[in-house]
């Protein structure tokens, strides 16, 4: 491999913004035929050098050269990059919700006939990719109504429909499950072996372990190292060394947890489907949680659990049937999210683009968003007490930006979500559930929250945390429930769990007695 | 830090607001420049300016109220026929039910209120979108004025024509000028002078660098110094006038939204609507009511609007208000808010609405004929905004993107790390 022909060859590449030095004096060389993972933390500049390389940021925003099969390039937008093979697929997927399957694979380049789109060859050729990718659909199928696993499927058939030499993965499992995610590796994989070079960017090191030929570490805009998985024998403690320069001991930090009585109960909770009212998204479902203790919730991708937490926290999904909440001994109901706010609820949501932040803000007004009236004297904001928040949460969290002016969409994936965190960890709560906390999240920040999660706790405070990942939560939680299509189908304590126990658990909709 | 580098950092640098608002004053600067040599300094003779003034001053307060729908996200294409409805019940209520003038300004309040609660239900707890339900006031409510006054003018009385026409009146020794608006223009620079003052306070304490003091003091001087030109050309027209009722009524809303706009939850939570509403509703703010009170408070600022104007053309008539809305949505983009909602400002779209207004004023001194003057107001809203529009995507294009490379530093780059398909835009807070 290491004497394949080179690619693709960065040479010092520099791209500042305003106040960020984002990229300092980068070289990447991606030989042909080779997966090349980029890794580091949030920030180091890896989806920046990305956009650089596919045309987002245009020739002559940044400096240093791009040789690319044996020329210099100077593209000047992504349809340049797209005509010379480079295509990117970027964290965030580009889909239209409401088109078919073949509508978005090939839109933008349609085939067409005389001037109108045959339609005709269009499916025959999406049935085709499809295929190249193990997507087993109908092409008329509405992307919205497939999960996000063949989303990212179709992303990519929509790559391969427009010939590539080069394929960027932006973050591709970050959203997945883990046997979508193992379908997505296998895919690259094989197209390994057919002669597609892959550039993949991603936090899960075990994936990285299994899958790149190389690796190039960044660590600040800098970078760091190139190494060769094989040759160099490369682990992930090997890779997190170089990310952040330093051992890093255990994945989670110690904690003998303090855990007190129940104070906050789920009883019988009932939700139709927001759509169609006959379906019922939960159906008498209960659980508890005790002060100081972290709740883990498992469950595959789209077992319910988004929904089940937000049907609580202030009926923001679906349609309340019956239930009960109980906190503190005093039954509450929460018919709004204001109200769930104003009973010290706080949901930290696992879209954060989406639905997490208002990316027209900047850092300050995302942090205090949730609860104006804490910097708010006699019906005014103080701009003082509101910098003096976010600042004192840009410290604490170590968000990575110049100042709390600083706009969040400006921010890296990982920063971002650290403001999220912050914006609920402001409004001061009870009981705080956590979406997916750690998505996107590099390793040493993932310990860094995993320590702000158990201080939380520590502090008498109720803590749920939904994740995907099942090592996060048997490191981190001390009770997991485990749910499957909507039901809690059972409830295991921390010296009890272990992957298997919980797997099993997850996908049986059996439901069994706490043990 | 050399002097060239502070100035251009407290003036362009920092925050895109501060870029834009500059650019936008400007602009106008810029405009009645041009319009002062072009007609031979008629421009700013007091004369002109208070009558422009008084010209304006529906459209601005309309620019108002029209900022906020526009930043929640919406449109409101009903403000003028809404004025006139309220406008010609209002003239009603004096002639024929002999209603006192005061009282029948409360009542065209109301008026303004229920109309703008009957649009906001829709908007707001329906949720048909407000392009639909405005369209639709707009034929209601011009319709609805026409049946009322059977599409014939109704005169209001002298009282009531205070708010459109007065002026504030002579007191105190005769010093040559109106005397009250030369206090009007003491208080103003008293007022600006502590706002600077506060505000190096509030850098203090934020612990960022602070802005070097002669900045501050060039900035206060250039405002003062704008501010006494303004009170001497306002205080010193023909006799019997000076700074205009009208005048007065819009600065006092201005100062008032653009306070609340600013400062106050209420108008956060308009610019988080607008930013991402589903965000917004998960954070706790109460979509449907936002949506509501937008549009309610919309329809009062348009029947104000409507009395205004019957107050200064003496009489309410069936062409009242038509066109306004194109105008009041104009100032509101020319000044920099964003299509998709989210971003605006009430100052930002006040000297967007004087923009217009110069140019219409000046072009009119000129002796240009209507229609050449809506080709060229036309133009110049189109081409005001996709200044805006490049600038924000600036450095996506390589030509133009080297040519201005120098300035990039200081020059706002386009959203975002992983948001690319993100509206590219930023904030402009307040
Ligand atoms: N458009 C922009 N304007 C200003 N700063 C930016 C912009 N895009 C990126 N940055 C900054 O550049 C740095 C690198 O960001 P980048 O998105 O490349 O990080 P990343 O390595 O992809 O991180 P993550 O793992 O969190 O996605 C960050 O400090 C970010 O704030
Ligand atoms: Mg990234």
């Amino acid at each position: 491999m290491s004497d394949a022909p080179v690619l693709l060859e960065m040479r010092s590449i520099t791209k500042e913004f305003p106040g960020v030095k984002a990229l300092a004096d980068v070289n990447l060389v991606v030989r042909a035929g080779e997966i090349h993972a980029i890794c580091g933390e949030n920030g180091a500049g890896k989806s920046t050098l990305m956009k650089v390389l596919s045309g987002v940021h245009p020739h002559g925003s940044y400096d240093g050269r791009i040789v690319y099969r044996g020329a210099e390039t100077r593209f000047a937008d992504i349809r340049a990059s797209e005509g010379a093979g480079i295509v990117i697929i970027h964290q965030e997927l580009a889909l239209v919700p409401d088109m078919s399957i073949t509508e978005n694979i090939f839109l933008g380049n349609e085939p067409r006939r005389r001037g109108a789109i045959d339609w005709r060859l269009a499916n025959r050729r999406a049935v085709e990719l499809m295929a190249r990718v193990g997507l087993h659909e109908d092409p008329d199928t509405l992307v919205k109504d497939i999960g996000v696993g063949k989303q990212q499927l179709v992303e990519i058939a929509k790559a391969f429909a427009k010939d590539v030499r080069l394929l960027i993965l932006d973050e591709p499992t970050a959203a997945l499950n883990e046997a979508d995610s193992r379908h997505l590796l296998d895919l690259l994989r094989g197209f390994r072996s057919r002669g597609v070079t892959s550039i993949m960017i991603s936090h899960k090191l075990n994936e990285i372990e299994a899958i790149a030929d190389r690796i190039t570490i960044l660590r600040d805009g800098r970078t760091v190292e190139t190494l060769d998985v094989r040759a160099d024998g490369v682990d992930e403690d090997r890779i997190v060394r170089g990310m952040v320069g330093r051992e890093l001991g255990s994945r989670f930090p110690d904690r003998t947890p303090r855990i007190g009585e129940v104070f906050f109960e789920v009883r019988d909770w009932t939700v139709r489907h927001p759509i169609s009212a006959e379906r019922r998204v939960c159906r008498n479902e209960s659980f508890v949680v005790r002060r100081g203790e972290i709740v883990g919730f498992a469950g595959l991708m789209g077992a319910g659990r988004t929904e089940l937490a937000m049907s609580v926290f202030g009926r923001s999904y679906g349609v309340y049937e019956s239930g009960t909440i109980v906190k503190d001994g005093r039954q509450i109901v929460l018919r709004s999210v204001a109200d769930a706010i104003a009973h010290r609820l706080a949901y930290v949501s696992e879209d954060r683009k989406a639905i997490g932040l208002n990316l027209l803000d900047d850092i300050k007004a995302s942090t205090v968003a949730a609860k104006l009236a804490k910097v708010t004297r006699r019906g005014v904001l103080d701009a003082v007490a509101e910098h003096r928040a976010a600042e004192s949460y840009r410290r604490e969290l170590r968000i990575k930006a110049p100042t709390v002016d600083e706009g969040v969409s400006r921010l890296s994936g990982g920063n971002q979500q650290k403001v999220v965190l912050a914006k609920w960890m402001f409004t001061d709560p009870d009981l705080l559930i956590l979406d997916e906390p750690t998505r996107g999240i590099d390793v040493g920040a993932k310990y860094e929250i995993y320590g702000v999660i158990q201080r939380l706790a520590d502090q008498g405070r109720g803590v749920v945390v939904i994740s995907s990942e099942l090592p996060e939560l048997i490191g981190l939680c001390d009770r997991i429930y485990t749910v499957c299509e909507g039901a809690i189908t059972g409830e295991i304590a921390r010296e009890h769990a272990d992957p298997e126990t919980l797997m099993k658990r997850m996908t049986s909709t059996k439901r069994t007695q706490p043990r | 830090m050399s002097r060239a580098k502070d100035l251009r950092k407290n003036l362009f640098g920092g925050t895109t607001s501060n870029a834009r608002q500059f650019g936008m004053i400007f602009t106008l600067v810029a405009i009645v420049v041009l319009f002062q040599i072009l007609t031979d300094g008629l421009t700013l003779r007091s004369d002109n300016l208070i009558a422009l003034f008084q010209q304006n001053s529906y459209i601005l307060i309309l620019a108002i109220g029209m900022l906020m729908v526009i930043v929640a996200g919406h449109i409101d294409l009903s403000v003028g026929s809404v004025a006139a409805f309220a406008g010609i019940l209002v003239a009603k209520s004096m002639s024929d039910w002999s209603l006192p003038w005061p009282a029948a300004v409360a009542f065209g309040l109301l008026i303004g209120a229920a109309i703008g609660a009957w649009q906001g239900f829709w908007v707001a707890y329906v949720g048909v979108p407000a392009f639909i339900v405005t369209l639709a006031g707009m034929l209601l409510f011009r319709g609805g004025n026409q049946f009322i006054g059977n599409a014939d003018t109704i005169p209001v009385p002298e009282g009531f024509r205070v708010i459109g026409a007065g002026f504030l009146p002579e007191v105190g020794p005769n010093t040559g000028y109106n005397n009250l608006t030369l206090l009007l223009g003491l208080a103003a620079c008293a007022a600006v002078a502590w706002r600077e003052v506060r505000a190096r306070r509030t850098r203090r304490e934020m612990a960022a660098d602070p802005t070097p003091t002669w900045i501050s003091i060039l900035r206060l001087a250039v405002m003062v110094g704008a501010i006494v030109f303004a009170s001497l050309r306002f205080a010193s027209g023909r006799v019997g006038t000076s700074f205009p009722v009208s005048g007065i009524i819009l600065v006092a809303l201005v100062l008032a939204y653009s306070f609340y706009t600013r400062n106050t939850a209420g108008g956060r939570h308009i610019y988080a609507v607008g930013g991402n509403s589903r965000a917004a509703e998960l954070s706790g703010v109460k979509l449907r009511r936002v949506n509501f009170l937008v549009m309610t408070n919309m329809s009062v600022l348009a029947a104000l609007a409507g009395m205004i104007f019957v107050a200064r053309s003496a009489a309410s008539g069936p062409q009242d208000g038509n066109g306004w809305e194109l105008d009041a949505i104009a100032a509101v983009f020319i000044g920099g808010a964003a299509v998709s909602g989210g971003i605006g400002t009430i100052s930002g779209s006040i000297v967007g609405g004087l923009v217009m207004a110069v140019l219409n004023n000046g072009l009119q001194l000129l002796g240009v004929g209507t229609d050449r003057v809506q080709i060229i107001k036309g133009l110049v809203l189109l081409l005001a905004v996709a200044l805006d529009v490049y600038n924000k995507r600036q450095g996506r294009f390589s030509v133009i993107g080297g040519l201005t490379r120098s300035l990039r530093r200081d020059t706002p780059t386009p959203a975002a790390p992983e948001a690319q398909r993100a509206p590219a835009v930023t904030k402009v807070p307040g």
